[in-house]
């Protein structure tokens, strides 16, 4: 019962903080509503957390998690991943323009989040700007492509190099910054890089935007449909997983996990933690700038309102949905948080609402994530068939 | 083969380590002791690279190594167990293992001192796929030293290897030390424990706030009525 006794204190308190601006009576339908919230929220919790409620939740994000995982070991069958394959390109002669169009934007979130995924669940550095290499890859094609006519392509490499670039200009002022102190700095960069966007008006044409960006080409073919862009963002994202997934299997991802779990550790170890930071920040960086490449040549036309913080939050429960560290499980995360909004379009005005309870259930219930990251190299595969896994929920 | 000269190191005002000198001769096992706070996962540290000491000489095998980054300091063989442990608790027991060997090259070798880790401490071979937070801290304790031997080292660092273990566990852990001893690999100990700390090392130092204040054989040491008093609590 006691949980219960702080609905009208909360109440009380909400009220008292209302006064001044919304006077007697507004502050007694806040607190009024206020208590009723608690209350309602308190309820909530405990019907959640009761035995059948808390079970069937529990399982029915396992079945979710699972079944994702049972597709994926399945795709490891070369016949079975050229079908997957085959349906992935099926989908634009399925689906309509607008279907079509919204699985461009989750292709190009997928990237954006598998990229954050490097910094976040790999290097285990928390970074709140992470939409800034986004812009940095979408005006620099913007701009090239306007001012000098740059194609398509070699804007791809340029996008991403010159966000690997700003990765690194992050990087180092945040070298000895860890947690709290380093997501703030983070946050800071992300605004900063939004504000010059809206303000330096000789350059980005502030608030208006880059209007007429090419887009892109192969010979004669130009890409105009969202069918085309589809096949765009598919190819570029399959090479994210497989470069993302080998990544973290390799030296670097190794030494990256090391540093997540204990820094001063892997350092004992002989990571090279300056080295293995800014290849961090720089590598995930540049899918952001691939991804801004493609989102701009998809608009043709950017504007600072596209890189709000907003953004940045979105991609990072996107990785932490989906399992930090995994690269299937972000992959799902970035597909059921695009997937999400479509499928609620008449509630437009609740999805921030939504999407924040949804993120406040799942850290109850299943705190790490749909998937779990499975350790490194030799913790998954080498087991012996029937063998549980160890480590307790 | 290990050699301090004239050490100064500073945490901010604080002058922690105030001029220590001291010598590891190859192959030898030497041991710290000191009360808490005397300064001596700092004089680690500062052998170890993790701290960059304001004046002085840091010299292995005749070379000044003060001043490299740790993970050229590790090239050079020299490996820490750092106090406390420290080892990856979310990576498995093996994982943990191998990033001991981060920097080599050598798979093979690595290999092979894999399974001279495992005959050391064939625990570590029941729990390699486990997480490694979920050893027991004496299991933690082998795991420590275990990944520390992976970087195959000529000198070995070890901050406080029988904290908080049962007695047993200190003799297990210490035998162990013993095998390495044989094998030709210098070890640098930091030790509370003096009672384990004399029966174990060639020479010990005593320090006392950031001080070099006693050196000697153990025979020696313990016939000195200070050090018995202090540290053999008689
Ligand atoms: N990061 C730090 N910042 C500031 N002062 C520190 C820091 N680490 C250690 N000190 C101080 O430096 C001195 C030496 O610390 P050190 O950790 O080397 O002692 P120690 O001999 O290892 O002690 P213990 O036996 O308790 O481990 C202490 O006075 C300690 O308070
Ligand atoms: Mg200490």
């Amino acid at each position: 019962m006691r949980s219960f006794a702080s609905a009208p204190l909360l109440g009380l308190w909400f009220a008292f903080l209302a006064l001044p601006f919304a006077g007697w009576r507004g502050a007694l339908w806040t607190g009024l509503a206020c208590a009723a919230l608690v209350a309602a929220a308190r309820t909530l919790g405990r019907v959640l957390r009761a035995e059948p409620v808390a079970r069937r939740l529990a399982m029915a994000q396992e079945a979710i998690g699972e079944s994702w995982e049972f597709m994926l070991r399945g795709t490891r069958d070369w016949r079975v991943a050229a079908l997957v394959l085959l349906g992935l390109v099926a989908f634009p002669w399925v689906l309509d323009r607008y279907k079509t169009d919204v699985l461009v934007v989750a292709g190009i979130y997928v990237m954006l989040s598998l990229g954050l995924n490097v910094v976040v669940g790999f290097a285990g550095l928390l970074d709140l700007g992470y939409v800034a290499f986004y812009a940095v890859g979408a005006y620099s094609y913007a701009l090239l492509s306007t001012w000098y006519g740059l194609s398509f392509w070699p804007g791809l490499l340029g996008g991403a190099a010159l966000a690997a670039v700003f990765g690194i200009l992050l990087g180092i002022p945040v070298l000895r910054l860890r947690g709290d102190y380093l997501a703030i700095v983070t946050l800071g960069f992300g605004e900063i890089i939004r504000i010059v966007l809206n303000n330096w008006d000789d350059v980005t044409r502030g608030p208006n935007g880059i209007l007429g960006i090419g887009r892109p080409h192969l010979g004669d073919f130009r890409f105009s449909q969202p069918m085309h862009f589809f096949y765009l963002v598919l190819a570029l994202c399959l090479i994210t997983m497989f470069i993302v997934g080998r990544l973290n299997r390799s030296r670097i991802g190794r030494a990256w996990a090391a540093m997540r779990e204990d820094e001063s550790a892997a350092e004992c170890m002989g990571v090279n933690l300056v080295h293995a930071k800014l290849l961090a920040f720089a590598f995930g960086a540049s899918w952001a700038g691939l991804g801004g490449v493609v989102f701009a040549a998809k608009q043709t036309f950017v504007s600072p309102e596209s890189f709000a913080f907003f953004e940045s939050v979105i991609i990072l429960c996107m990785v932490v949905l989906g399992g930090m560290g995994s690269v299937p499980g972000v992959v799902l995360g970035a597909l059921i948080l695009v997937a999400l909004p479509e499928a609620l379009r008449e509630l437009t005005l609740f999805r921030p609402m939504i999407l924040g309870g949804a993120m406040v259930l799942m850290m109850v219930m299943r705190p790490r994530g749909f998937l779990r990251e499975r350790g490194l190299r030799l913790a998954e595969g080498a087991l012996p068939p029937g063998v549980p896994r160890e480590e307790g929920r | 083969m290990l050699e301090l000269e004239d050490v100064h190191f500073y945490y901010g005002r604080i002058h922690a380590l105030q001029g220590v000198s001291l010598k590891v001769p190859a192959g030898r096992v030497v041991c710290l002791i000191g009360s808490n706070g005397a300064g001596k996962s700092t004089t680690l540290m500062a052998v170890s690279g993790v701290h960059a000491i304001a004046r002085g000489a840091v010299r292995f095998e005749g070379r000044p190594i003060h001043g490299l980054p740790p993970d050229q300091i590790v090239r050079l063989g020299i490996s820490q167990v750092p106090e406390g442990r420290r080892i990856f608790p979310l990576l498995t027991v093996l994982e943990n293992l191998e990033m001991g060997a981060y920097l080599r090259r050598d798979a093979g070798e690595v290999e092979r001192d894999l399974d001279q880790v495992y005959s050391l401490f064939p625990v570590l071979h029941e729990r390699r796929r486990q997480r490694g937070g979920t050893l027991s801290g004496g299991e933690q304790q082998m795991l420590a030293i275990g990944r520390a031997l992976m970087a195959r080292p000529r000198l070995l660092l070890l901050d406080e290897p029988s904290l908080g273990l049962a007695p047993m566990l200190v003799e297990a852990i210490f035998g162990a030390l013993g095998r390495i001893r044989e094998q030709g690999t210098g070890i640098f100990l930091v030790e509370q424990n003096a009672h384990v700390a004399l029966g174990f090392a060639d020479w010990v130092y005593v320090m006392e706030t950031g001080r070099i204040v006693m050196d000697g054989p153990p025979e020696e040491l313990r016939r000195s009525p200070a050090v018995r008093e202090a540290y053999l609590g008689e």
